[in-house]
């Protein structure tokens, strides 16, 4: 797995070929959704939404190998695209990677400019709770 | 009174400054005005005119700006009083917006005269400003609230709004028109059968009040609150009409400056009505301004608006529902211009983003009605509300524009 600045660097420079055109953005963050595989339904429990979004948010974390493995779904298309986002930077990486590292991506990308402050908001919960997931499972690691 | 207005469309545009945009690179189409409407240049210069001209505390003051500040609020409050055909211009009360009218009414009245197994009856379609404030006088004074059932099309069901009335109703307050849906309440008559249970009425006239002529004699409701930012009108400012006899009757609403008659550390008098509820210094330039928000709906005419109106969700309803999968939610026979659905498949989210995408600024969500969203068993909906300044072309590139959007979920 690359290293997670370099991946959110790549994800900084796809997005600047879009232009800023709200319309080519929202085309390329569904495709981005669409590659993401969907959860399986009985994971798409209440227990594992994030709260925060006007669309639902369901997050789950484990460990392989050492490194966390997420896997997420939305019940929308264009959330679903930006949580493949964070799925692409945090998956694969180790705890402390995770818990050491900034995600600077969706400033760069404009995210408030396109998805509005109040669901920036709700992106912001999301790599909070992929944080957590992080730190819970560190201990793991270190056992 | 009505003057017909011979402005068109476009004249009437003009006098929108906001309107004059773009947004996302696309001419701005803005349908969202059932969430608050835009402000005609009239207002905003009335605004702009107080702060540089007549700026002052009001009543009280023997300066010549604090007379010119007083007299300007006070003819706001007796242009309400025509807009509405209000008796008295004293039955006016300024508030911040229709939810403050109501909190109002429920605290003052609601607290003073309701107690344990008396009853509140509302219906299914209150939006949540027209739920909470029972809710929390329930809690204080034990009595219970009771909710009118509606049918598919979103019309409440009369004959069970008959068997809910009793003895034990004490208050009815029912939506006029349903900000979720677009629903027009047969007010009148809901009103007209609380008054034989013996219960006093209010009437939630937020959406109403933009739309239709809205007549407190003529509908006979003891209280009826309103907004004026969803009026042309600035934010931050709403009415209350209470019937005198009634206002007279409650407690204040909050303590403080303007509302009392005199202090002393041992008792304090309150003040006559409308001033008994006007607690601190109320806001003044937006009052003033409001007056302009009324007198262009009054230019304009009520049967214009009504008129134009209806033309846009006729045709809008009509287009929309040539798309694939298209579920309007609010089907009323009597309708006002907000055209709320869902489309198979999609998330109203989605819509939501796509339609900004393109220019169009919509509502989506639960519009701050979730019991009825449960109803519908939906989590929302996407919501189009019509004002005068809004064109059939813009419906029809609306609704072009969202055939285009569907196509791409429907890969």
């Amino acid at each position: 797995m690359s290293d997670i600045k370099e991946i959110q660097d790549e994800i900084i420079e796809e997005f600047s070929m879009l232009d800023g055109d709200m319309e080519m953005t929202i085309n390329y963050i569904m495709e981005l959704g669409e590659q993401l595989p969907e959860m399986e339904a009985s994971k798409r429990t209440d227990e594992n939404i994030v709260k925060g979004c006007q669309s639902k948010v369901w997050l789950m974390a484990g460990l392989e190998n050492d490194k966390v493995q997420f896997e997420a779904d939305s019940n929308t298309a264009i959330t679903k695209g930006l949580v493949s986002l964070l799925v692409r930077v945090l998956s694969g990486q180790t705890p402390e990677v995770i818990l050491n590292n900034d995600v600077y991506f969706p400033e760069k990308i404009g995210m408030n400019r396109f998805i509005g402050t109040q669901r920036s908001n709700g992106f912001a919960a999301m790599i909070k709770q992929m944080k957590l997931d992080a730190l819970a499972l560190s201990t793991k690691t270190n056992a | 009174m009505s003057i017909t207005t011979t402005l068109s469309i476009d004249e009437i545009r003009a006098q929108f400054p906001v309107l004059d945009q773009q947004v996302n690179g696309k001419p701005l189409i803005y349908f969202d005005n059932a969430a608050t409407s835009q402000k005609p240049k009239q207002v905003i210069d009335a605004l702009s005119h107080y702060y540089n001209r007549d700026n002052s505390n009001i009543h009280r003051g023997i300066h010549t700006l604090a007379e010119r500040a007083t007299s300007a609020y006070e003819e706001t409050r007796k242009a309400a009083q025509a807009f509405i055909n209000a008796p008295e211009a004293e039955e006016i009360v300024f508030t911040k917006g229709t939810t403050e009218g109501i909190n109002l009414v429920a605290q003052a009245y609601g607290r003073k005269f309701l107690k344990a197994g008396d009853e509140i009856i509302i219906t299914s379609m209150e939006h949540h400003s027209n739920i909470v404030p029972w809710q929390i006088l329930c809690q204080q004074t034990g009595a219970e609230l009771k909710v009118i059932p509606i049918n598919n099309r979103g019309e409440i069901i009369y004959e069970e709004y008959l068997k809910l009335l009793s003895d034990k109703t004490k208050i009815v307050s029912a939506v006029y028109i349903s900000n979720a849906l677009g629903t027009i309440n047969p007010i009148k008559e809901i009103i007209a059968d609380a008054h034989k249970a013996g219960a006093i009425t209010l009437v939630d006239a937020a959406q109403a009040a933009p739309h239709e002529k809205v007549d407190v004699k003529d509908l006979n409701c003891d209280f009826l609150a309103l907004s004026a930012h969803k009026m042309y009108g600035p934010t931050g400012v709403g009415i209350l009409y209470g019937k005198r006899l009634l206002l007279e009757k409650m407690d204040a609403y909050q303590g403080g400056g303007e509302m009392i008659s005199e202090v002393t550390f041992a008792k304090t008098t309150f003040n006559d009505i409308p001033y008994k509820f006007e607690a601190g210094t109320p806001n003044i330039g937006d009052v003033v301004a409001f007056k302009a928000a009324m007198d262009f709906m009054s230019q304009i005419g009520h049967q214009f608006l009504h008129d134009h109106e209806q033309r846009l969700l006729d045709e809008g309803t009509k287009l929309l529902s040539e798309i694939d999968g298209f579920e309007p939610i609010g089907t009323a026979e009597s309708k006002a211009s907000v055209i709320s659905f869902n489309v198979e498949n999609i998330h109203p989210f989605d819509l939501g983003m796509w339609l900004d995408a393109k220019g169009i600024a919509v509502r989506t969500g639960h519009h701050c009605t979730q019991p009825l969203m449960d109803i519908f068993q939906i989590e929302g909906t996407v919501r189009a509300s019509f004002a005068v300044y809004n064109t059939v072309d813009e419906v029809a590139y609306f609704a072009q524009a969202l055939k285009e959007i569907v196509s791409k979920f429907r890969k």
